[in-house]
């Protein structure tokens, strides 16, 4: 079912349907999720005989469904089918997606998620905070830095003493 | 009516009313802040569940709820740019109010309106649980898949443009949430130990609604400041206010039953209120040009549908909004499980949520009024920060849920697919619902079928599931011949309206 956008711009009419390539990688990572979800299905074991809904009933059901959403988005697709992308306050649709500071910030993430435990939420916690504003176009450094060793340590008490939630000292441990 | 005065007692102690003065305070804050609405809030303050006490938390988040719901008609107002759906239909006439100086004017009948609204719709909401109790605790198994069937149907199709991306969304919830043991055995855990237990909807939660809303607008940070119209202290003259009161409650009697039904919450009840005052309206020549009918309508629409959202929740254990569904994620993380036996079951915080309702609501309009102008300053935040800070507190809210690295790991793999469902235009409200829902849909299913000893003809046995699948082919069915014809004639009129604003 194609649906037409509504924010296609009233300047130009394409003679041609546009077709949004990246959607048809969407459309790829649905068949892949799908057949995975049937794939593992196909591995669950029927167990007795009163088990009268077998585990593997609704994988099936749910991996058939999104490997036929995959085909109907790729035919969308094809046919000119075009995404209205989410708008907002701060969005600014005009340009595509900013990739550089879309891997930065995942790499931050990233840094955080391997040396949490090693380092500590202090020490992460506020890299992941200063990192950020830094990728994200703040240059004032002792500010960001200020305000990223304040959340870290301000969230690490809270946690503790506040909540009950001991999050990791990494190796600041025994000195905080 | 006892139990209403017991409710407000718990809910009137120093400590609850302080939790829902924090919620109001927040949930403004952050209705106002771009990027972050009511249910990104409530899923990152989910730590908050593990040693705060149940009722205190779940009145703070009723609280970020109304207080959201608000929040989103300032930035509506002041900006023209809504941030959430809900108060989209706001931005139409209220900006225009804005812009020919009559800021103070629109603010302050959203708010009353707002607290007229809530309050009207919290009374409907004490007057009808009660009596939705008992009938739902009759229901068996086969009634309640059918219900859960076409709660899942309806937010897929009613919502968004693109029932296919609706649809993607949902069986993408669904599929996670087949994630876990199922009879003894492992599925869909990619021979992870650590998902053994499912997909921790925390994290899920989180990373679809911060992180990848965050990831969003980072990769599409505004480079350009945007134009804020300073706002005055809020206040109305007498006409404003007699031009106003009607749409109040016209507003109200569309949000609260729309609320309720599991139809996605606000979005179409404001706009039935929107085009409705403007058929009745006296000054029919205002409209699109800053008419204040068309802020009071839709924002009384907008938090009546929020109370009535609390309706199904309450009774049922459905979600029909996204912060319902969060709000649900945070009583589960308390063990309690909304549905037919839980109103009899916790009579005491089901009460003192519901009084903190109204004080909630009075809340709102003692601190909105006088605080527009400061709330209208938030929006100045640098947004390096503004963002920082999300990524921040959404790290600390997924780690926190089992304080393992492997759910940051997992966050930010979510937050990406996050991410591709704003860039292609996916719902997410459907994904979550579909990630709670799911695994109960199996759960009756399994139970009604154990009952017919595996006989399918169950699943129409009983007179509340029949109603149920008639009500979703009557859905399809609309659907179907919306389709054929071709869909030429678009109603929505705002849609154009809005786009006539950005040119």
């Amino acid at each position: 079912m194609p649906e037409q956008s509504q924010q296609i711009p009233q300047t130009t009419p394409p003679a041609r349907p546009v077709v949004d390539s990246a959607q048809y990688g969407m459309a790829v990572f649905l068949a892949v999720a799908g057949a995975y979800v049937v794939d593992n299905g196909t591995q669950m074991r029927s167990s007795a005989s009163k088990d009268f809904l077998p585990p593997s009933t609704f994988a099936y059901v749910v991996g058939a469904a999104l490997l036929a959403l995959s085909v109907l988005l790729a035919v969308a697709t094809a046919r000119g089918d075009t995404p209205d992308a989410e708008d907002g306050e701060d969005v600014d649709l005009a340009g595509g997606s900013d990739v550089r500071t879309l891997v930065l910030l995942a790499a931050v993430l990233s840094v955080n998620v391997f040396l949490i435990e090693l380092l500590g939420w202090p020490v992460t916690g506020a890299i992941l905070f200063t990192g950020a504003a830094w990728v994200l176009g703040s240059r004032h450094w002792v500010r960001d830095v200020a305000i990223g060793v304040a959340l870290s340590f301000g969230t690490f008490y809270a946690f503790y003493l506040g909540l009950g939630v001991p999050l990791p000292a990494g190796i600041l441990n025994g000195v905080l | 009516m006892d139990l209403l005065l017991d409710g407000f007692a718990a809910a009137l102690t120093p400590t609850n009313i302080l939790f829902a003065v924090l919620g109001v305070l927040l949930g403004t804050a952050v209705g106002v802040l771009p990027g972050i609405g009511p249910a990104m809030t409530v899923a990152l303050l989910l730590p908050v569940t593990y040693s705060v006490p149940a009722e205190s938390a779940l009145i703070m988040f009723a609280g970020i709820y109304y207080g959201g719901m608000y929040g989103g008609s300032t930035t509506s107002i002041l900006l023209n740019t809504p941030g959430e759906s809900s108060s989209v239909i706001t931005a139409l006439e209220g900006n225009k109010m804005a812009k020919t100086g009559r800021a103070a004017q629109a603010l302050a009948t959203a708010a009353i309106g707002s607290f007229v609204a809530g309050t009207i719709g919290t009374v409907l909401l004490i007057l009808l649980a009660p009596t939705v109790g008992p009938l739902v605790v009759k229901l068996g198994a086969p009634s309640y898949f059918a219900i859960m069937l076409l709660a899942l149907v309806s937010v897929t199709v009613v919502l968004g443009s693109s029932k296919l991306r609706g649809f993607i969304a949902l069986f993408l919830g669904l599929a996670m949430g087949l994630v876990g043991m199922s009879s003894g055995q492992p599925r869909m855990t990619f021979g992870f130990a650590e998902l053994s237990d499912g997909i921790e909807i925390v994290v899920v939660a989180v990373a679809i609604f911060a992180l990848g809303e965050a990831l969003w607008v980072a990769a599409h940070l505004r480079r350009t400041p945007l134009e804020i119209i300073p706002a005055g202290r809020p206040w109305m003259s007498r006409s404003d206010w007699s031009r106003s009161w009607k749409p109040w409650l016209r507003g109200t009697a569309f949000g609260f039953p729309f609320g309720a039904l599991p139809a996605g919450g606000a979005e179409i009840p404001t706009f039935l209120s929107y085009v409705t005052e403007r058929r009745l309206s006296k000054h029919p020549e205002e409209f699109g040009k800053g008419a204040i009918e068309g802020v009071a309508g839709p924002e009384a629409a907008n938090n009546a549908s929020a109370a009535g959202t609390l309706l199904p929740m309450l009774a049922l254990g459905l979600p029909t909004t996204a912060t319902a569904a969060v709000i649900l994620v945070a009583f589960e993380s308390y063990g309690l499980q909304p549905g037919p036996q839980f109103m009899t079951q916790n009579e005491e915080l089901v009460w003192a949520l519901l009084a903190s309702l109204f004080v909630a609501n009075a809340l709102l309009l003692v601190l909105n009024l006088p605080l527009a102008p400061v709330w209208a300053k938030l929006l100045r935040i640098p947004r390096p920060y503004l963002y920082a800070g999300i990524l921040f507190f959404a790290t600390l809210g997924a780690y926190s849920a089992s304080a393992s690295a492997f759910d940051l790991g997992l966050l930010l793999v979510l937050g990406v697919l996050g991410f591709a469902m704003r860039r292609f235009a996916i719902p997410v409200l459907p994904l979550i619902i579909g990630v709670i829902l799911g695994p109960r849909l199996e759960e009756q299913l399994s139970e009604a079928l154990d009952i017919s000893r595996g006989d399918y003809s169950t699943l129409w046995g009983e007179p509340a599931a029949i109603i149920c699948y008639l009500v979703m082919a009557l859905v399809v069915a609309g659907l179907v011949a919306a389709q054929l014809r071709g869909n030429r004639q678009d109603t929505r009129t705002p849609e154009t309206e809005k786009d006539e604003v950005h040119t």
